[in-house]
C-alpha cells in the first residue's frame, strides 16, 4: 500500500508542534510528510524572540529537536513558500514551481502584524515585529538610531519596546486605546503598569492616534497625531495586532470569516474535510486565539483527527495570561473587565511596592470569575485553576489577595480539589491526572517530575503549582520524603548547614553528637568537611577535620586507578608564563609524571606516588604556583579566551576578568565541583554557556548566565542578567555561589538545584538582584569571609611538619608500594596492566 | 627467622603516630596491613585489614574513611567505595572477605599479629 500524503504549510511553532505530535502517533509511519517553511529556517520560539537582543541566537531558540526532520523524514522545503492550493487535483504549489499532491493537507500559516493605513508606514525606518530577520532589520536601523517608537501599546507591542531598550535606543510606546493592554488588563492595573514602565524609562503616550508619518525635525521621522501633538523618532515599531494569514485559503475559495480567519469546525477541518487549519490563521466559533497554548491544543486535535481517531476536539480555549513585561509580573484570568451580569470585584493597591490585584467574583459571591494582577502575580496559578474548575471560593475571598502577614497564610486552595482533568500546565498541555500518574510512577522530585512531564519547563507560571500537586500526591501515597542526607543524620545537607552555621559548630564530633548518631560515614563525613569548609574555611586537614576528608581531600591530588595521585597547579584564567611552563615541564621530568593539558586549562600531572607529593609541591610553590583544588569539591577553574587585548574581536578583556574571578573565588568548598569561564565576546570561545557560571563580553559590559555544566547530562545555562559593570557581576556571582552553597543538596550540581527551586530561574533573579528575601549583604558578608580566610592548602602544608609526616605509603617503612608499576607508551609513562606487571615480575 | 616473625607479634609504630579515625599502612614481613584506630565513646579500639582493595586491586584501603553502617564498623574504599567491615573484613556490598589480622596496644606501640 502506497503511502499517504500529508502536507503541511508552515513551520512556526504550532507547524512544528503538529509535526512533533503527529509524528509521535504509530499512523505517521504510513504517512509521507512534505512540510513548506517560508522562512529560511525551521521552527523558532517567538514568543522568546525578545532575547535575541539579549545574547540568545537563532540557534538558541530554535524549537526543532535535534536530528528530527532526519529521524522522521519529514521533508521540509526551507525558504520555499506555498503560494496555491489546487483542490480540485489536491495539489500544493510552491514558489519555487514546485507541485506536492496531498491526501490531507495543514494549515499553519499563522498570521502578520497589522500596519495601520497610515501614510508614511512604508518608509525605510518603519518596522514590524515577528519574524528574526524582522529582528535584523531593527538591529541594523537601531544603529543608525538614537529614538525608537513602537506603535501598539498590547502585549506584543511592551515586549518590541522591551527590544528597543535593550538595543539603547530611548524608548516611546503609543497607544490608540487610553490604557495599555487595554485587551487583557483594566484601568487600575494599566495604571500600574504605566508607572512601572515609565520608571523604567520607557515613555508611554496613550489616547494617540497617528495621522501621518513625515520627515523629521530632531529625528528623521516625525509622527502627527490627531490631538495636534508630534513626536520625532528615527524608528517605528509596529505592533497594533496580528491579522490571520489567510491568502492562500481564501484563494482556494475555503469558508471564511467575515474579518479574515480560516473557518474550523472542532476537529479543526476547514470548509473542505480534507484541509485542515490550526493557530492564529484559524477561526474558531467566530474567534482567532492569538496564544500559543490555543494553537498547540489545536495542532492536537487535528493529529488526532487527520490519524483517523478522531479523538479530541478543540472547544475553545482559556485567554488568560501570566508574562513579565520587561521585568514586570502581569497577569489577565478570565473575565478580568467584570463584564459577566451582576460580577462584583475585590481590588487591592500599594502604590508603595507598586502592586495592583484584582479579582472578580459571580453575583452569589461563590466563584472567581476573573483576576488582574501586575507587579505581583505568584497567586495566578491558584487563581486559575479557582476560576478553571469552578472551586468554590473561601468565605473571605479578598484574602485571596491581600499580603499575608504575621503568619496569617492565604487560604490555600488545596490542590486536591483540582479534578484529575484539570490542565496545570497549558504550554505543555500536562493535566493533573498526568503529573499524578507520574509521581504514582515513583518520582519524588521537582526537577524529576518537570522532565518527565514537560510540566512547567516552557513559560514556568505553573511552577509552584506542579510542586504543590507533588507534595500532595506523595502525602496521600503514604511517601514521606526523606532527605536524610544518610542513616547518621536525619536532617537534608541544607539542614545541617543551618545548623553548623547558627550553632557555630566546628567540627563532626560536635555535630554528630548534638544532631546525630553513631560513628559517621563516608557519605556525612564529607559532607560536614565541605560544610564546615565553606562556613569557617579552616584547613582541610588539620587534625580533627583530616579523617572527614575523602582522600583526595587528605592527600590534596586526585586519586588514581592504581593508587597514585595527580597534580594540578591553578593557573589562573588558564594565563601561564613561559617560565612556569618551563617550571612545570621541569618537575613533571624530573618525577617521570604523566602530563595532559585538562580542559580547564591547567596541566594535570599523573603518577605520583603518596611521599613524591609533597617535594612536587615544595618546587611548585618555589615556582611560584598554588593549589588548583582540582581534588576537591570546590570551584575549579575559570577558562578563558584571550580577549580584546589580543583578539580581533574581543570587546573586554576576558582574561582580567576571569583572573580576578579565580583569584576571588579560588579554594572554596561547594556541594559539587564548580567550574567558570569568560568570553571576550558573544563568539563564546571559552564555551562559558557550558558552565556553572558563564561570563560573556558585551559591548556595555558582561552578560552573565549561570547553571550550564558539561558532563553525562549537558546543560546549556541561562542568561541572568545583561550589560552587568565589574562590581554588580561580583555581586551576582557571589550571591549567587553563596545561595547555592548554603540550600543545595549533597552532590547537587547548579542546574539540578535550580530546577528544583519553585519559581527556578526567575526565583533566582528575585532573590540574587532584588533581595526578595533580605539576604543579599549576609551571603556577600559569608563570600567575602570566605575570600580573606583563603589559603594554599599546599603552602601551609609543606610549612608543616606535622602535616608532612603523612605523606608516605607506609607507616613504619620507607619503601613504596611495590604494586605501582608503570610502562611507557607514546614516551610517557602509564599504569601496568596486571598481565604487564606479571611479565615484569617474572622478567625481574 | 621469617616464620618465628609471622608466629608472634610485630611492633609497627608508636600510638601516637595514628591519628583517631584516620588509616595508616604498615609494612609487615611482607603483607601490607592497614591498621585504624577508631574512637569508641571516650576511648579507642584498633582494627587490622590486609590494605589490598581486591575491587581495584591497588593497596589503598587504609586511605578510606572510616565510619559505622548498620551496626558494623567499616572502612569505605577510596576508589570505587565499597565498604568493608572492620572486624571481619567482609564486603558489605558484594560476597567478597579480605583478611583481617590481630592488632593491639602494647606499652605505647601498636603490635599485629600475622598468624591466625
Amino acid at each position: 500500500m502506497s503511502k499517504q500524503k500529508l502536507v503541511v504549510i508552515g513551520n512556526g511553532m504550532v507547524g512544528q508542534k503538529f509535526l512533533e505530535q503527529f509524528a509521535g502517533k504509530e499512523q505517521a509511519a504510513s504517512f509521507q510528510i512534505t512540510t513548506f517553511c517560508e522562512e529560511p529556517r525551521a521552527a523558532y520560539d517567538r514568543v522568546h524572540l525578545s532575547e535575541y537582543f539579549t545574547g540568545k541566537t537563532a540557534e538558541d531558540l530554535s524549537l526543532v529537536p535535534e536530528g528530527f526532520f532526519e529521524s522522521t523524514s519529514i521533508d521540509i522545503r526551507l525558504g520555499d513558500k506555498a503560494v496555491a492550493i489546487d483542490r480540485k487535483n489536491k495539489e500544493v504549489k510552491s514558489a519555487k514551481g514546485d507541485i506536492i499532491s496531498y491526501d490531507k493537507l495543514v494549515l499553519a500559516t499563522g498570521s502578520y502584524p497589522f500596519v495601520p493605513p497610515i501614510p508614511g508606514k512604508d518608509r525605510p525606518e518603519c518596522l514590524v515585529y515577528r519574524t528574526i530577520e524582522d529582528l535584523e532589520a531593527i538591529k541594523a536601523t537601531a544603529t543608525k538610531s538614537r529614538v525608537g517608537v513602537v506603535v501598539g501599546g498590547g502585549l506584543l507591542g511592551l515586549e518590541a519596546a522591551k527590544a528597543l531598550k535593550d538595543l539603547g535606543l530611548e524608548t516611546h510606546v503609543v497607544e490608540f486605546a487610553p490604557r495599555l493592554m487595554a485587551v487583557q488588563i483594566d484601568e487600575g492595573g494599566g495604571k500600574m503598569l504605566r508607572t512601572k514602565i515609565e520608571e523604567l524609562g520607557v515613555q508611554v503616550h496613550t489616547g494617540k492616534n497617528t495621522q501621518e508619518i513625515v520627515d523629521g525635525d530632531e529625528c528623521t521621522l516625525r509622527m502627527n497625531f490627531a490631538d495636534g501633538s508630534h513626536l520625532d523618532t528615527d524608528l517605528i515599531l509596529f505592533s497594533a495586532g496580528i491579522r490571520p494569514q489567510d491568502e492562500l485559503a481564501r484563494q482556494a475559495e475555503l469558508a471564511m470569516g467575515e474579518r479574515g480567519g480560516i473557518v474550523i469546525n472542532n476537529y479543526c477541518q476547514t470548509s473542505d474535510e480534507d484541509i485542515f487549519a490550526v493557530g492564529e490563521c484559524a477561526l474558531w466559533n467566530n474567534r482567532i486565539f492569538g496564544l500559543v497554548a490555543p494553537g498547540y491544543q489545536m495542532s492536537q486535535v487535528a493529529a488526532d483527527a487527520i490519524s483517523g481517531e478522531f479523538s479530541s476536539e478543540f472547544k475553545g480555549a482559556d485567554m488568560s495570561t501570566k508574562l513579565k513585561l520587561m521585568g514586570v509580573d502581569v497577569a489577565s484570568i478570565g473575565d478580568a473587565h467584570g463584564m459577566t451580569k451582576g460580577a462584583q470585584s475585590y481590588i487591592y493597591t500599594d502604590e508603595h511596592n507598586q502592586v495592583y490585584k484584582k479579582i472578580v467574583v459571580s453575583e452569589d459571591g461563590k466563584y472567581l470569575l476573573g483576576a488582574v494582577l501586575v507587579g505581583e502575580a505568584e497567586e495566578y496559578g491558584t487563581l486559575l485553576q479557582m476560576m478553571l474548575n469552578n472551586i468554590e471560593l473561601p468565605e473571605f475571598p479578598d484574602a485571596l489577595i491581600l499580603p499575608q502577614r504575621g503568619g496569617s497564610a492565604a487560604p490555600a486552595m488545596g490542590v486536591d480539589k483540582l479534578p484529575d482533568t484539570a490542565q496545570i500546565c497549558s504550554c505543555n498541555n500536562v493535566s493533573k491526572g498526568d503529573l499524578c500518574c507520574a509521581i504514582q510512577g515513583g518520582i519524588t522530585e521537582l526537577g524529576d517530575l518537570k522532565s518527565a512531564t514537560k510540566a512547567a519547563t516552557s513559560c514556568g507560571g505553573c511552577t509552584a503549582l506542579v510542586g504543590q500537586v507533588l507534595n500532595a500526591e506523595l502525602e496521600k501515597l503514604g511517601i514521606e520524603v526523606k532527605k536524610d542526607l544518610c542513616e547518621h543524620f536525619p536532617y537534608s545537607r541544607q539542614e545541617l548547614y543551618h545548623l553548623v552555621r547558627v550553632e557555630g559548630i566546628r567540627s563532626f564530633e560536635e555535630l554528630i553528637a548534638k544532631h546525630g548518631k553513631g560513628k559517621g560515614c563516608d557519605i556525612c563525613k564529607p559532607t560536614t568537611a565541605s560544610i564546615l569548609a565553606s562556613c569557617w574555611n579552616e584547613h582541610i586537614i588539620e587534625p580533627a577535620l583530616a579523617g572527614l576528608q575523602d582522600t583526595n581531600d587528605y592527600f590534596m591530588a586526585n586519586m588514581q586507578k592504581d593508587g597514585t595521585y595527580s597534580v594540578v597547579p591553578r593557573v589562573p584564567g588558564g594565563e601561564i608564563t613561559p617560565d612556569g611552563l618551563i617550571a612545570i615541564g621541569q618537575i613533571g621530568k624530573k618525577y617521570d609524571l604523566y602530563t595532559k593539558i585538562t580542559g580547564g586549562q591547567r596541566i594535570d600531572l599523573f603518577g605520583a606516588k603518596v611521599h613524591e607529593l609533597p617535594l612536587i609541591w615544595k618546587e611548585l610553590i618555589d615556582a611560584g604556583f598554588e593549589s588548583g583544588h582540582a581534588y576537591g569539591k570546590s570551584m575549579r577553574t575559570v577558562k578563558s579566551c584571550v580577549g580584546s587585548t589580543w583578539c580581533r574581536y574581543g570587546v573586554q578583556d576576558s582574561v582580567g576578568m576571569a583572573i580576578l574571578v579565580e583569584k576571588r573565588y579560588r579554594g572554596i568548598r561547594s556541594p559539587h565541583k564548580l567550574k567558570l569561564a569568560v568570553s571576550g565576546c558573544t563568539r563564546e570561545c571559552a564555551e562559558a554557556q557550558s558552565k556553572d557560571v558563564g561570563v560573556i563580553a558585551t559591548e556595555k559590559g558582561w552578560n552573565l548566565y549561570l547553571c550550564g555544566n558539561g558532563g553525562m547530562k549537558p546543560r546549556h545555562a541561562d542568561l541572568f542578567a545583561s550589560d552587568l559593570d565589574d562590581t554588580t557581576l561580583i555581586k551576582y556571582i557571589d550571591r549567587f555561589l553563596m545561595f547555592y552553597i548554603k540550600t543545595a543538596d549533597r552532590l547537587q550540581r547548579t542546574s539540578v538545584w535550580m530546577d528544583n527551586l519553585e519559581g527556578g530561574l526567575d526565583y533566582l533573579r528575585d532573590v540574587v538582584i532584588n533581595d526578595s528575601l533580605g539576604i543579599g549583604e549576609e551571603l556577600e558578608a559569608q563570600m567575602n569571609h570566605l575570600v580573606d580566610t583563603y589559603q594554599c592548602e599546599w603552602k601551609t602544608t609543606v610549612e608543616d611538619p606535622e602535616k608532612m609526616k603523612r605523606f608516605r605509603h607506609f607507616v613504619n617503612s620507607d619503601e613504596t608500594d611495590s604494586n605501582v608499576v608503570f610502562v611507557k607508551e607514546r614516551g610517557q609513562i602509564r599504569p601496568a596492566r596486571e598481565d604487564e606487571k606479571r611479565i615484569d615480575t617474572v622478567a625481574v | 627467622m621469617n616464620a618465628k616473625a609471622e608466629l608472634s607479634w610485630v611492633p609497627v609504630c608508636d600510638l601516637d603516630d595514628l591519628l583517631t579515625n584516620v588509616g595508616v599502612c604498615a609494612k609487615v614481613s611482607d603483607r601490607q596491613v592497614a591498621i585504624f584506630k577508631v574512637a569508641e565513646g571516650d576511648s579507642f579500639n584498633l582494627y587490622a585489614i590486609d590494605n589490598h582493595d581486591p575491587f581495584s586491586n591497588a593497596n589503598v584501603l587504609s586511605r578510606g574513611i572510616v565510619g559505622d553502617l548498620k551496626g558494623h564498623n567499616v572502612v569505605a574504599s577510596p576508589i570505587y567505595k565499597q565498604h568493608f567491615c572492620l572486624e571481619t573484613g567482609k564486603c558489605l556490598e558484594d560476597d567478597i572477605e579480605i583478611p583481617v589480622y590481630k592488632v593491639r596496644e602494647n606499652a605505647g606501640k601498636v603490635e599485629v599479629f600475622l598468624g591466625s
